[in-house]
């Protein structure tokens, strides 16, 4: 009975939240929305699938990251505060034709299929089981995210960097002083 | 707590997340949706990990898995945004449309 009390919190929760995100006014107001979205989907996996360091995992990257998120959607967006009404959107009746859709395709298979039987409980401690995983049988998912998290910091840096170093000093990088950022600024 | 009730949950998200990035103009606001759709995968992938095959860790390696791939997406998402928009003053997809030549 509790667990389904918190189940239907969370998942109302969530997917009101989820709504909220494209619903509002403002896009800081859509970030903590989103947000919002994440810790509740964060706390039902904590709590009734018992995965507690996934589940803190979860909710403490979100917060992180929407932190940066709000940076950016008052960076580059219009109407940060939501002081005027905005909408930013295109097709909105296919998008909600196409959503309705698949959530449709998606419950009935939910409904329809006959799933495998439960199988055995769960380990005592399944951080443990997921750490002996990634050492040890799964030790190539581990490597492979390893890389591709590094691969996206150089390239997240490259894409976002304005100036590199064969644009300061030359193609060959033999230029003597490096280019002022601004051109006649500081008479170069 | 049935594997349904969290399948449905995560269908939802889903649902939510596809009508967000096929109808929003603002490069972040898809960035948004595709979250919410990744989120669905999480949810989905921690209720199949606890329901049936709890005594494997495989369920738990997906959902790391899919948080891996949402990190990425959103560091790549705001570097691309931050490219396109210094080269030419362009935060909506619809004034970029033209890369999909």
């Amino acid at each position: 009975m509790g667990e389904m009390v918190v189940f239907m919190v969370c998942a109302v929760g969530a997917v009101a939240a989820g709504i909220a995100v494209f619903r509002v006014d403002s896009m800081a107001r859509a970030t903590f929305a989103l947000l919002a979205s994440f810790v509740f989907t964060g706390v039902a996996v904590l709590l009734l699938l018992d995965l507690s360091y996934l589940g803190v995992l979860i909710i403490l990257m979100m917060v992180m990251e929407m932190l940066v998120m709000a940076v950016f959607m008052i960076m580059y967006m219009m109407n940060p505060a939501g002081l005027t009404p905005m909408a930013m959107v295109h097709n909105r009746r296919g998008a909600l034709a196409v959503s309705v859709a698949v959530f449709t395709a998606l419950a009935a298979g939910i409904w329809l299929v006959p799933w495998p039987e439960a199988g055995a409980a769960p380990p005592p401690d399944p951080t443990e089981s997921l750490g002996a995983a990634l050492m040890g049988s799964h030790m190539l998912v581990m490597v492979v995210v390893g890389m591709v998290l590094f691969a996206t910091m150089v390239a997240a840096v490259v894409l976002a960097t304005d100036r590199g170093r064969y644009d300061r000093y030359g193609d060959d990088l033999r230029r003597g002083a490096a280019d002022a950022p601004v051109r006649k600024g500081v008479g170069r | 707590m049935s594997l349904e009730l969290f399948l449905l949950l995560a269908a939802a998200l889903l649902a939510v997340g596809l009508y967000g990035a096929l109808s929003q103009q603002g490069v972040v606001m898809i960035m948004m949706g595709l979250e919410l759709m990744v989120n669905a995968v999480i949810v989905a992938a921690a209720a199949f990990w606890f329901h049936l095959s709890a005594d494997r860790p495989d369920g738990q390696v997906l959902v790391l898995v899919a948080i891996t791939a949402m990190a990425v997406e959103m560091a790549v998402g705001f570097a691309v945004a931050t490219a396109i928009f210094r080269a030419r003053d362009v935060d909506m997809v619809d004034s970029a449309a033209d890369l999909r030549d």
